[in-house]
């Protein structure tokens, strides 16, 4: 009599990437395990050893460290190690130590191999060759395909449903009562019955949809015809019922009605009724959508009428990440709608001031300008100006636009930025040939000081007026920037300023030095350095692109990366934004005010494993800056 | 028995002898077998030897009143104990089931009750134990229970060298001079009970009372008791009894 090792099977079934297996593969790991107990502080893999098994922890904590004695990784209860070795040379490369007294499971060779041919998410997880971070990027993008709105999510409740028999009156009494607009009306079901409108209640009682009674019909089919109140019901259904199934997508339902003219849809899961869908519900469901705010920030007439909008974009942030959307999407989205607001205000700006004295540009810079903005963001932008920008008589002007816009943007949402990077500030309210002399100062003689506070015009984009001015100083950066290798040393330099952490350790963040901390800042340690190394690459290879993902198209079609290493930037791009933007869907759901934190124990146990490796992504890509572009020496030349 | 016994006195150098002794004399053909198996030789290092780790579920405490329901054992080493090697019997008891030992060992009385009899598994159990060094937690259930249950069946006895883990908690919180100077303060003795010894260890609480969860629990905490406080060196027979 074989028994199973439920103690191991439970515990190893909680954890990835033995989580996703069907029982029987993983009744077969629990029952082939090998299992060994270590002293805290004593090897449990040594430098260079033969490796023939994955070590699971049971308990206890085990820290793995480089040949060189930098601390790699620290894991606990549920974590895997040994997969990299199995998957290599069999040799052991990252030693590991049990930092607890620690309880390992060893899990052979040979069944690890079958779990990787016969679980894709089990390979996925271990495997080098398909990074793990790519796979949850495009697992993230295959739900995404299948998220697309279901029309049951806008039923809020079941059908009113009364049978034929009932009276006309009786059915009224009952929509009322529901306060409902509609029901619908069944019948046992006939010999000729059509077996689509028949299913059975939760008494196994047979039913067929006979159709659908709704508010209108009272008006048209009864009081206008003159049936007494005792007409039952039946008597008035006849004809096709139109339904959709429930699974269908919410676009589809309108398609419907609007098809066969109707306001009234019959959900059915199968063939059992779920609710009714009105037209309208479908008209409150669209309107929360990025595109018709943008529609309606076009149609406010003053800035206490934009701002009270403010909260419409929350929502519709909330709901595009529920729908599945990638990082991308979101980003193009709340940008879109923050340029909106910025033209809009622009034009309210004009309106009451008067047509402006010169031409202009609104620039917008930052996350904007990158088509990166998520909910919680700053204000950056500059004023660009004519030529032929007199202050004197023109500044007036364009410092009271700038304020209006300024004070706008304040209300709808989008705080004042700290560094003082907005038209506002004289100094970035200037004609085009000081913004020319800026960039070329700026690239020209460059020190990562003076660098530091400027990178944000790096990335540029017009907003509003003449967008040839910000297309020149675009073009000026190209032409300059890739010839300039003291100052791609200088922001290079920049971009390693700050550092991903090494991972999480149990509820802590792990620090590269072994210290913990309770929170992380994802943008000041992920996404922001992430886009500086980004924007680096795309500095010396003179692309023009503002958006990171289509940085990385242009850095990748040049040799300045090995290759492949454009890739998993790109995921890793792709995993910390929406992690980030996921963790301020969540913090707006438990109605606290979004922010740039996570905090470990909000990170799932997938997620930590993909953010770790996206740290180690970004961290090595920050190595490699120093190397490809060195500080040149005091007689080092631009060529 | 009772020459058995004297026998397991004289401190554990005398075990290959006893075995051997008991192989000669022994008229059943699955005795003698298991007997000629012998042990390592009370010098083996303990990192060497063959171990496997037993449990036994039992109606109750009393040998002559109850009997066992289920075995679970595992090979093993100081190092690895392979899963892959477990065995499990659940066997009728030759004396009724209480209801609080089904409660207890989670084994029901139709499980029971198409159970083979102890006799049907003893050449596999045997065969499992035979030449390896048996490690249990409490030896004062196994020891008796598997000696009356083989008596019962082929009219004579076994015993056998054992390592007891609650046995070398007992001599670590019990017997020291410091576990002394507690109990002369009044101080509550430290439990050596199975799963409170695996927590000193930092092993996991598993779910007690099943013979093969038992077993693996009662060879980790050997593990962690060598790895602890002896080491790979320490000749078995410092450790037997």
């Amino acid at each position: 009599m074989d028994a199973e090792v439920l103690e191991i099977r439970q515990h190893m079934g909680r954890f990835p990437p033995f989580e996703a297996l069907d029982d029987e593969l993983l009744d077969e790991v629990a029952g082939q395990v090998e299992v060994g107990y270590f002293q805290a502080g004593s090897d449990i893999l040594q430098f260079d050893q033969e490796l023939h098994e994955l070590c699971y922890i049971r308990s206890g904590a085990v820290e793995v460290r480089r040949r060189t004695g930098d601390l790699y990784n620290r894991l606990g209860e549920g974590d895997i190690f040994g997969h990299f070795s199995l998957l290599r040379n069999h040799r052991v490369r990252f030693p590991a130590r049990a930092l607890e007294d620690t309880l390992i499971y060893f899990i052979p060779e040979a069944l690890f191999v079958r779990l990787c041919e016969a679980d894709e998410h089990f390979s996925d997880f271990v495997e080098l060759e398909r990074p793990r971070l790519e796979a949850a990027v495009e697992q993230h993008k295959k739900a995404n395909d299948m998220m697309i709105t279901r029309v049951r999510k806008l039923l809020t409740r079941y059908p009113v449903m009364v049978e034929a028999s009932a009276t006309v009156q009786e059915a009224a009494r009952q929509i009322t009562e529901a306060q409902a607009s509609s029901a619908l009306i069944l019948d046992e079901p006939g010999d000729d019955h059509d077996p689509r409108h028949t299913f059975t209640d939760s008494q196994d009682r047979p039913w067929r949809l006979r159709g659908i009674l709704t508010d209108s019909d009272f008006r048209t089919r009864i009081v206008a015809e003159g049936l007494p109140p005792d007409t039952p019901v039946g008597e008035l259904t006849g004809g096709r019922v139109i339904t959709i199934q429930s699974d269908e997508s919410v676009h589809e339902a309108m398609l419907c009605m609007l098809r066969n003219n109707i306001h009234h849809l019959p959900v059915l899961y199968r063939r059992r009724p779920m609710g009714i869908v009105h037209l309208s519900d479908i008209i409150r469901y669209e309107t929360h959508s990025s595109l018709y705010l943008v529609s309606n920030i076009f149609h406010q007439s003053s800035v206490e009428g934009l701002a009270r909008l403010a909260p419409d974009v929350r929502i519709a942030f909330v709901r595009m990440v529920e729908e599945g959307a990638n990082s991308q999407m979101v980003g193009a989205a709340l940008s879109t709608i923050g340029r909106s607001f910025v033209r809009r205000l622009l034009e309210l700006g004009e309106a009451s001031l008067g047509p402006p004295p010169v031409a202009y540009c609104f620039m917008v810079n930052g996350s904007m300008a990158r088509n990166e903005q998520t909910v919680v963001t700053d204000q950056d932008n500059a004023l660009i100006l004519a030529d032929d920008f007199d202050p004197a008589r023109h500044d007036g002007y364009f410092a009271s636009l700038a304020q209006f816009v300024s004070d706008g943007l304040a209300a709808c949402g989008y705080p004042y930025c700290k560094g003082e990077v907005m038209a506002t500030n004289p100094r970035w309210r200037q004609p085009l040939k000081v913004w020319k002399r800026y960039f070329s100062e700026w690239i020209d003689s460059p020190t990562p000081e003076r660098l530091l506070h400027c990178s944000i015009f790096f990335d540029l984009d017009s907003a509003y007026g003449e967008e040839a001015y910000v297309e020149q100083l675009q073009d000026l950066i190209a032409e300059k920037a890739p010839r300039s290798p003291r100052f791609l040393a200088a922001v290079a330099r920049n971009a390693r300023n700050r550092t991903p952490p090494l991972g999480f350790f149990r509820t802590f963040v792990m620090e590269k030095d072994g210290k913990h901390n309770n929170s992380i800042n994802l943008k000041r340690r992920g996404t922001a350095p992430l886009v500086d190394l980004i924007r680096v690459h795309a500095l010396a290879c003179g692309s023009r692109a503002q958006n990171s993902f289509e940085r990385l198209d242009d850095i990748a079609a040049t040799q300045l990366l090995a290759p492949g290493v454009d890739a998993k930037l790109r995921h890793a791009m792709e995993l910390l934004s929406m992690v980030r933007i996921r963790h301020q869907v969540i913090d707006l759901q438990q109605e606290h005010e979004p922010d740039n934190n996570i905090e470990p124990e909000n990170v799932a146990d997938s997620e930590r494993h993909h953010l770790k490796d996206a740290f180690q992504v970004l961290s090595r890509a920050q190595k490699f800056l120093k190397y490809r572009y060195p500080i040149p020496g005091p007689s080092g030349r631009d060529h | 028995m009772l020459s058995h016994r004297l026998a397991s006195r004289s401190q554990g150098l005398e075990w290959p002898a006893y075995l051997q002794q008991r192989a000669d004399e022994a008229r059943d053909p699955l005795l003698k077998a298991f007997f000629a198996a012998g042990c390592p030789a009370p010098e083996t290092p303990i990192g060497e030897a063959p171990l496997v780790s037993l449990d036994l579920e039992t109606t109750g405490l009393d040998v002559q009143r109850h009997a066992i329901v289920s075995i679970g054992l595992v090979p093993f080493s100081l190092s690895r104990i392979p899963l892959a090697r477990r065995r499990y019997w659940v066997v009728r008891p030759s004396r009724a089931l209480s209801d609080t030992s089904i409660t207890l060992h989670r084994i029901t009385h139709s499980e029971v009750a198409e159970a083979p009899d102890f006799g049907e598994i003893l050449p596999e159990l045997l065969e499992a134990l035979a030449g390896r060094i048996v490690v249990v937690h409490f030896r004062h259930i196994e020891r008796p229970f598997l000696a009356d249950a083989i008596k019962a069946r082929l009219g004579e006895g076994v015993l056998f060298p054992m390592i007891d883990t609650m046995s070398l908690e007992a001599r670590l919180h019990r017997l020291s001079l410091w576990a002394r100077l507690q109990r002369w303060m009044r101080r509550p003795p430290v439990s050596i009970r199975l799963g409170d010894s695996r927590r000193r260890y930092g092993l996991p609480d598993y779910q007690g009372h099943h013979a093969l969860v038992d077993a693996l629990a009662t060879a980790e905490l050997f593990q962690a008791q060598v790895a602890k406080h002896y080491d790979a060196a320490t000749p078995v027979g410092k450790l037997w009894t």
